[in-house]
C-alpha cells in the first residue's frame, strides 16, 4: 500500500478545504470498506485521506419533516433499523439490511455507500497486471468482456466495461426519486441520485459525477404512501451477505388492484443503479397480477445485452421484478390494518 | 505495566515487536515507537515511512489508555495484534468478508481488518481479551464452550465479539434473526447449528439493553 497523509477535520468547510490543500491524490474517507479494501489490493492509490467521520452533526437522521433527510454520516445499520424508515419505507430499511453483514454496516455510512465500487473480479483482483481493466487502467481492455463473466451486467453495458454497480442503497433511492446534497469547493449543491452515477461508453473509469473536493452531506427522500407498499427484493448466491444476482426496489401507488404509479429500479444488473422505466409504463393503469407483474419484468429486460454466463440473469432479474411488485402489493393489507 | 502505557515509558510488548520487527511484519513495525524510523528492511523505496507520514494516537483498548506512533496505512487488526500483542482478533479474510477479526468500536462491533487504526484515536476498543471479568468468563464464552460451538476455533473470538452485539442489538430474538445477523461471521469447520445454540442460550442469560 501507498503511504499517504491522514487529517481528521472537525467540519465539512475544513474537510473540503483540507482537500484542496492536499492536491492531487487527495481522496475523502468516511467508514472505509470500499476505499481501504481496495488500496489493500492497490486498486485504490490516494497519498492523502481526509478522514470526514469526525465531523460534528453530519450523521442525524430525520423523519419528521416533508422530506426523508439522511446526513451523510449515518451509519447504515441505524438508517436501516430507524423505525419510521422501517414502518414507512421497508424499501430503503430493506436495502440497508440486505446489504453487507453488520459489522461492515455500523461502519460504513449512507453517503459513503453511494459511492461503493464495482465487485467485477477483473476489477478487483487484476492490479498486479495480469488482466487488463478499462476502469482502473484507462484503454488497457476488458478481461470480463468473452471471461468469466456470470456476475456481470446485463444493462447498461459497453464494448469498455461490463462492471456491476453493486450497491442495493442506491437502487432503493433511485426508485424513490432521493435527491443527494453536495459540498464542494464551489459551495452547496443538490442534484437528483439518478445524475450521481454515469454509464460507462468509452470512459468506465469515471463513474459518479462528483466534482474533484466536492463530498456528499446528506440525503434527501421525497415522502410518498407509495413507501409503505414497498420492498427490495434480492436474489443472491447464498440467503445472506452477498451482493445481489439480480434485485429489485418497488413502490406501489394503487387504486385498488390497479396501479396508478409503479416504481421501478434494478440492482446486480445493471452498470450503474437502473431505473426500469419500460417496465414502470407497462404496468400503469393495469390490474397487478402475476401475469402483468412478470410482463413488466421483461419489459425491464427487454433490451439486456447478456455475455456468455449471464444469461440467466434476464429471467432471473424478470422474475425478481415480478416477484417484488406483489411482495409490495400485499403490504397493502398490513397498511390498511395499522391505519 | 502501568494503566497509562505510552510508547516513550515502555509499552514493553509493542517496543519488542517494532524493534524486532523484520520486513515480513505489517507496514505498522516500520515506525520506531518514538517516532523516528526504525533501521530499514530491504523493501521497495516507494513503500518508505516518511516521519511526516506517522500519526499519534490515543485510543483506550480493553479499558486500558494508550499512546502510540503509527502508519497511516496500519488497519486496527494489525495495530491490536502486532502492536499490543492482543492476537485474540484474527486475521482471517483481511477484507471484511468473514468476521474472524470482530471487535467492539465504542460500543459497536466493526471488521478491524478494516478500520483504519488512525480512525480509534480518542475512541473505544474492545477485545475478546475485554469481555471477562477476571477469570470468570463472559456468558457468551460459556456459552460457546457449553454448546460445543467451535471445531478449530480460528473464528470463535470473532464469532463471540460479533455474538455479543447480536444480542445487545436486540437481534437475537429468534433463530433466524441470530443467523442473518451473524451472516457476517464464516465458520469454515461448519459449527453453526453450536453458535446459534449458543447464541439463544447466552441471550436469556445477558441483561437486555
Amino acid at each position: 500500500m501507498q503511504p499517504f497523509s491522514y487529517v481528521r477535520p472537525a467540519t465539512a468547510a475544513e474537510a473540503v478545504s483540507s482537500f484542496l490543500k492536499a492536491g492531487e491524490g487527495a481522496r475523502f474517507i468516511a467508514g472505509g470498506t470500499t476505499l481501504y479494501d481496495l488500496m489493500k489490493l492497490n486498486i485504490e492509490r490516494p497519498r492523502h485521506l481526509i478522514d470526514i467521520t469526525a465531523i460534528d452533526g453530519l450523521d442525524h437522521i430525520d423523519t419528521a419533516g416533508e422530506m426523508l433527510r439522511f446526513e451523510a454520516l449515518a451509519p447504515m445499520s441505524a438508517v436501516s433499523s430507524n423505525r419510521v424508515v422501517a414502518r414507512d419505507y421497508p424499501v430503503l430499511a430493506e436495502a440497508l439490511s440486505k446489504a453487507a453483514s453488520q459489522q461492515l454496516r455500523n461502519m460504513a455510512t449512507v453517503g459513503g455507500n453511494l459511492l461503493q465500487r464495482t465487485r467485477c473480479l477483473y476489477f478487483r483482483n487484476g492490479a498486479d497486471g495480469v488482466y487488463p481493466c478499462n476502469k482502473r487502467e484507462p484503454g488497457s481492455g476488458c478481461a470480463a468482456i468473452g471471461g468469466l463473466d456470470r456476475g456481470q451486467a446485463v444493462l447498461g453495458t459497453s464494448a469498455a466495461c461490463t462492471a456491476v454497480s453493486p450497491g442495493d442503497w442506491p437502487v432503493a433511492l433511485l426508485a424513490l426519486d432521493a435527491a443527494i446534497e453536495i459540498l464542494g469547493p464551489s459551495g452547496a449543491r443538490s442534484i437528483p441520485v439518478a445524475d450521481l452515477y454515469r454509464q460507462p461508453g468509452d470512459t468506465p473509469h469515471l463513474e459518479f459525477s462528483l466534482l474533484p473536493g466536492e463530498m456528499i452531506t446528506a440525503i434527501v427522500v421525497p415522502k410518498t404512501p407509495a413507501g409503505r407498499l414497498s420492498t427490495y427484493h434480492k436474489i443472491r448466491d447464498r440467503e445472506s451477505f452477498a451482493f445481489a444476482l439480480a434485485s429489485a426496489a418497488v413502490a406501489l401507488e394503487m387504486n385498488g388492484d390497479r396501479v396508478e404509479r409503479a416504481r421501478i429500479a434494478l440492482g446486480g444488473v445493471a452498470t450503474r443503479p437502473w431505473r426500469a422505466s419500460e417496465a414502470e409504463r407497462s404496468l400503469a393503469g393495469q390490474r397487478l397480477t402475476r401475469e402483468s407483474a412478470l410482463a413488466a419484468g421483461h419489459a425491464a429486460f427487454q433490451h439486456a445485452r447478456p455475455g456468455r454466463h449471464n444469461q440467466f440473469k434476464v429471467e432471473l432479474g424478470a422474475r425478481a421484478v415480478a416477484d417484488a411488485l406483489l411482495i409490495a402489493f400485499e403490504r397493502e393489507a398490513g397498511g390498511r390494518g395499522r391505519s | 505495566m502501568s494503566d497509562e502505557c505510552s510508547d516513550s515509558t515502555g509499552c514493553v510488548i509493542s517496543r519488542r515487536i517494532v524493534l524486532e520487527g523484520g520486513a515480513a511484519l505489517a507496514a505498522a513495525s516500520l515506525v520506531r515507537t518514538d517516532g523516528a524510523r526504525a533501521d530499514a528492511p530491504a523493501g521497495p523505496p516507494v513503500l518508505a515511512v516518511t516521519p511526516a507520514h506517522v500519526l499519534n494516537i490515543r485510543t483506550t483498548i480493553n479499558g486500558r489508555r494508550v499512546t502510540v506512533d503509527i502508519d497511516p496505512r496500519t488497519s486496527l487488526l494489525d495495530l491490536l495484534r502486532e502492536r499490543f500483542a492482543l492476537t485474540g482478533a484474527k486475521k482471517g479474510c483481511d477484507h471484511g468478508q468473514c468476521g474472524a477479526c470482530t471487535v467492539h468500536l465504542e460500543g459497536r462491533r466493526v471488521a478491524s481488518c478494516l478500520t483504519l487504526a488512525a480512525k480509534v484515536d480518542g475512541r473505544q476498543v474492545t477485545t475478546i481479551e475485554g469481555v471477562s471479568e477476571g477469570d470468570a468468563l463472559h456468558a457468551m464464552q460459556q456459552a460457546f464452550i457449553d454448546h460445543d460451538a467451535l471445531q478449530c476455533g480460528y473464528c470463535t473470538p470473532g464469532q463471540i465479539m460479533a455474538a455479543i452485539a447480536c444480542v445487545a442489538e436486540g437481534n437475537a430474538t429468534s433463530r433466524e434473526n441470530i443467523r442473518e445477523y451473524m451472516s457476517g461471521n464464516i465458520c469454515r469447520c461448519g459449527a453453526y447449528v453450536g453458535i446459534v445454540a449458543a447464541i439463544e442460550a447466552a441471550a436469556a442469560k445477558m441483561e437486555k439493553p
